[in-house]
């Protein structure tokens, strides 16, 4: 029989003013296995603390009941003190009599009643209680980051400061990410690449980083500070080690039809390419579907001219096995295809463009060396119009429901920089909200406005369509309660952002939720922004969600902070109150592996005796307690009800539903 | 004077400055007049931004603001609706040729049923 004791805490006038703490403390007295009971006011406090250790000593308890504020609060203060006099930590209940009683109610008799019978519960769990011991394993003192974009730079950067060597996974043939395609960055205006790029270098001068590009994480093991990584390293035909980045073989390649992705298709690229001139790892790679040697087994012209001696036609897929004990996501974005949109005619008419592809057009690096000129005659445009939101805030099917955050500030951006560089363009946005929310954003915008009189008009466009070279755009004013229509020489749609559509293998892999839009699920949106629920895994830039350079970077760096925190450690204590199979009553149905959020069940097959000396082989589940949470998803699941949680057993949960039915 | 012409010194009598309106609609939303007039406060100022000075000039509107200034002390971005109701009122008034009163004519015209709201409101536009 346990020895309980009962702790009724007034929480100030909290829990005292509507929960009569003196009877209560009386009236528990009487339930079987307590032996003591008092009631304070502080319970959490130094004094109050003292007098749970003093009673845990004199009265020998073995278990405690603290009626308090939630345990969420401070179950944690309570198994500490309860440990430091050499009681188990986890012989330790709370009963919430704040939260879900005294700050519900207003009836003083009706919550001393409901608290009586919250005690009870505690206490009927404490009974069944029994001392856990929370285990430990090993860390990996080496980080992975997936996906070289802004986020993944700087987590790889700050990460491998603090001393921690960490590879990042990029599968495009250079780091960089989107950031790198921009030309100018708001709210500053600096120049993308100008800050960009340096810190490209630095990732490949650091000591600490190891950059895997033309790379995919292919396969993932393990759990938190034990995660086994199989990468496959793409076959470039060029041998990294060897090419010095002289650009000889993009000159004398005669196939030049590739398109050239990283200027959005909008120019073409021969079939071994660097994608830009500051890319990282400055290595050429040969696009296997427009190189002729492979194609046709004719040409090997780069093979000649290469004085490094870099290509090799022969080159395989490889792979490399690693083992890391945190991982970052940074898989980044792409903006949707708006072709569903036929109301703007982006299919139909060169000059509809998206503001990725308008970045490429003004970029000094970009196609036209950074002029302005339509696509369909490289002429100036003379008269612009911008549509905020194509295919965001769109339910209709074609879009996506979310705002995507960045448009309106990057669409004030264009429009300034348009009416800078050319003054004699007229410039007009569509929009149904401005949204600039942010450090200098709204400042930003209204400069558009007053400083570059660029043309905002409030509403949306319905149709855009070609009239003798002109593109008509027609939309509504909704302030001036008309319907215009806009000749314009350029059309640029602020397309919505989606998540790279590989992030939903890299989800897979890691077991990592992600929401019905591809975003992966942060822990808690409010309190766990950079931690995945999968223990390990933490989510940096628009992976996560649309976001500006800024906000990612912020959360680059609040994954290393995390990644950091993880790795200093040489072990990691894990969560006792974990899944335990009954593997006499297991049948191997894997259903509980089905619903496990977190992979932490596999099936291993075991020789059971079966009597009369024989044995048999039975596929039995099993827990892997670093990475199970505890959530219990598996236990009810079960259907030979094999499954138990340590600390929410079953049996534990019935008997407390029993206190609370008793009359 | 041609249309273009017109809205500069409408504009330039206005003597504010109309790109800073983010068309909030809270200078409507004060105007004790709003109801009488055809062009709203904040139109007066988004009209001219269009260049729409005909539908200015054709205003009503112009004849029913009080000059309170109630929306020049509630714009949020320090734009005088009240400016440019004023500026359209003066250059309707001088396209008429009848370019006002001169000081002399005034003290006989002043009478006690004169209301009180229209000489300040006349102090308000002349001491500029
Ligand atoms: C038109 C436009 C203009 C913009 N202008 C600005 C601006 O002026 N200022 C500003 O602050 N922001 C701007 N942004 C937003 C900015 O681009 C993003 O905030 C930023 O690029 C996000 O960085 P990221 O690292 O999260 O994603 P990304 O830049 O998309 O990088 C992700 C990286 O991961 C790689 N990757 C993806 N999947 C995998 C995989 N499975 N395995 C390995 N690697 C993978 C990708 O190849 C890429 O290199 C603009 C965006 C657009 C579209
Ligand atoms: S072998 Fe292929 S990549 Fe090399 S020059 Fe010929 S076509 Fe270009
Ligand atoms: S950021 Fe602006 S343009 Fe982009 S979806 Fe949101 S409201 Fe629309
Ligand atoms: S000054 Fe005229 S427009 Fe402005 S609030 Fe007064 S009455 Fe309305
Ligand atoms: S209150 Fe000012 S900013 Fe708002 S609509 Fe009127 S003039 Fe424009």
């Amino acid at each position: 029989m346990q020895r309980i004791g009962v702790f009724i805490c007034w929480c100030g006038s909290n829990i005292a003013a509507t929960v009569d703490v003196e009877r209560l403390a009386q009236l528990i007295k009487a339930e079987p296995g307590v032996v003591f009971s008092a009631d304070y006011q502080y319970m959490c406090s130094e004094n109050g603390q003292q007098l749970i250790k003093n009673a845990v000593k004199d009265y020998n308890l073995t278990g405690i009941v603290i009626g308090s504020c939630s345990p969420r609060m401070h179950e944690a203060t309570f198994r500490k003190a309860a440990e430091s006099v050499g009681l188990n930590p986890y012989m330790v209940e709370v009963a919430n009599l704040r939260e879900q009683c005294s700050w519900i109610h207003k009836d003083r008799e009706e919550a001393t009643k409901k608290a009586l019978v919250l005690l009870r519960t505690a206490i009927a769990k404490v009974r069944l209680d029994a001392p856990l011991t929370a285990g430990e394993s090993p860390v990996v003192k080496r980080a992975l980051v997936i996906g070289g974009g802004i986020a993944g730079i700087q987590a790889a950067l700050d990460i491998a400061e603090a001393g921690f060597p960490v590879d990042i996974v990029e599968k495009n043939p250079t780091i960089g990410g989107r950031m790198a395609q921009l030309d100018k960055t708001f709210p500053t205006l600096d120049c993308s690449a100008c800050i960009l790029t340096p810190k490209m270098v630095d990732c490949a001068q650091n000591e600490n980083i190891d950059i895997l590009s033309y790379s995919e994480v292919e396969d993932v093991k393990g759990f938190v500070g034990n995660f086994k990584v199989r990468i496959r390293r793409k076959a470039r035909y060029v041998d990294e080690t060897k090419c010095t980045g002289c650009k000889v073989c993009m000159e004398k390649c005669p196939s030049k039809k590739g398109l050239n992705e990283f200027n959005m298709n909008l120019n073409n690229r021969t079939a071994i390419y660097i994608p830009f001139a500051q890319a990282i790892p400055n290595v050429a790679v040969i696009d296997p579907t427009q190189c002729l040697k492979l194609k046709t087994g004719k040409c090997g012209v780069c093979q000649k001219f290469c004085g490094a001696g870099a290509i090799d036609y022969t080159m395989q897929d490889t792979f490399v096995e690693r083992e890391y004990g945190a991982i970052v996501v940074a898989t980044g974005f792409r903006p949707i295809n708006v072709d569903a949109f036929n109301e703007y005619g982006y299919s139909d008419n060169k000059d509809v463009i998206t503001s990725l592809e308008l970045e490429r057009l003004m970029n000094a690096a970009g196609p036209t060396n950074g002029v302005l000129l339509r696509p369909s005659d490289n002429t100036h445009p003379k008269v612009i119009t911008f549509i905020q939101c194509v295919g965001s805030r769109d339910v209709s099917g074609c879009g996506k429901p979310y705002c995507s955050k960045i448009c309106c500030m990057y669409t004030a951006k264009h429009a300034m920089l348009i009416r800078e560089k050319y003054p004699d363009t007229e410039v007009h946005v569509f929009y149904i909200d401005v949204r600039t929310p942010g450090k200098n954003y709204d400042e930003f915008y209204r400069r558009a406005v007053e400083q570059y009189g660029v043309d905002y008009i409030k509403g949306m466009v319905g149709k855009v369509w070609n009239e003798n070279g002109k593109l008509m755009v027609q939309g509504a004013d909704l302030i001036e309660n008309e319907q215009v229509v806009i000749p314009s020489d350029l059309v640029v749609l602020a397309t919505a952002i989606e998540p790279e559509p590989s992030v939903r293998k890299i989800a897979t892999l890691l077991t990592a939720s992600i929401d019905t839009n591809n975003f992966l699920n942060e822990s808690h949106p409010k309190l766990r922004p950079v931690e995945s629920p999968t223990a390990g895994v933490y989510l940096a830039g628009v992976c996560q969600g649309p976001k500006d350079i800024p906000e990612t970077v912020s959360q680059a760096s609040a994954c290393a902070a995390k990644v950091i925190g993880l790795l200093v450690k040489n072990h990691l204590k894990t969560n006792p109150c974990v899944a335990r199979p009954d593997e006499t009553a297991c049948n191997g149905c894997s259903q509980c592996a089905n619903v496990c959020a977190y992979g932490a069940i596999t099936y291993v097959d075991k020789e059971f005796r079966i009597g009369g000396g024989k044995t048999e082989t039975r596929r039995v589940a099993q827990v892997n307690p670093a990475v199970c949470q505890g959530c219990g998803a598996c236990t009810v699941t079960c259907p030979s009800g094999a499954m138990d949680l340590s600390g929410f057993s079953t049996a534990q949960i019935l008997s407390e539903v029993e206190a609370i039915c008793r009359k | 004077m041609d249309k273009r012409e017109t809205g500069e010194q409408i504009l330039r009598i206005s003597g504010t400055e109309i790109r800073k309106c983010m068309k909030c609609g809270k200078c409507s939303g004060r105007c004790p007049a709003y109801r009488e007039m055809d062009i709203k406060p904040h139109q007066f100022v988004g009209y001219l931004i269009k260049g729409k000075t005909e539908k200015l000039l054709e205003s009503e509107a112009i004849w029913h603001c009080l000059s309170c200034m109630a929306c020049v002390e509630r714009c949020p971005r320090g734009v005088a609706p009240q400016g440019v109701i004023e500026a359209v009122r003066t250059t309707v008034t001088r396209m008429q040729g009848k370019n006002g009163i001169s000081a002399e004519d005034i003290p006989p015209i002043v009478d006690e049923l004169i209301p009180q709201q229209l000489l300040v409101s006349a102090y308000r536009k002349y001491n500029k």
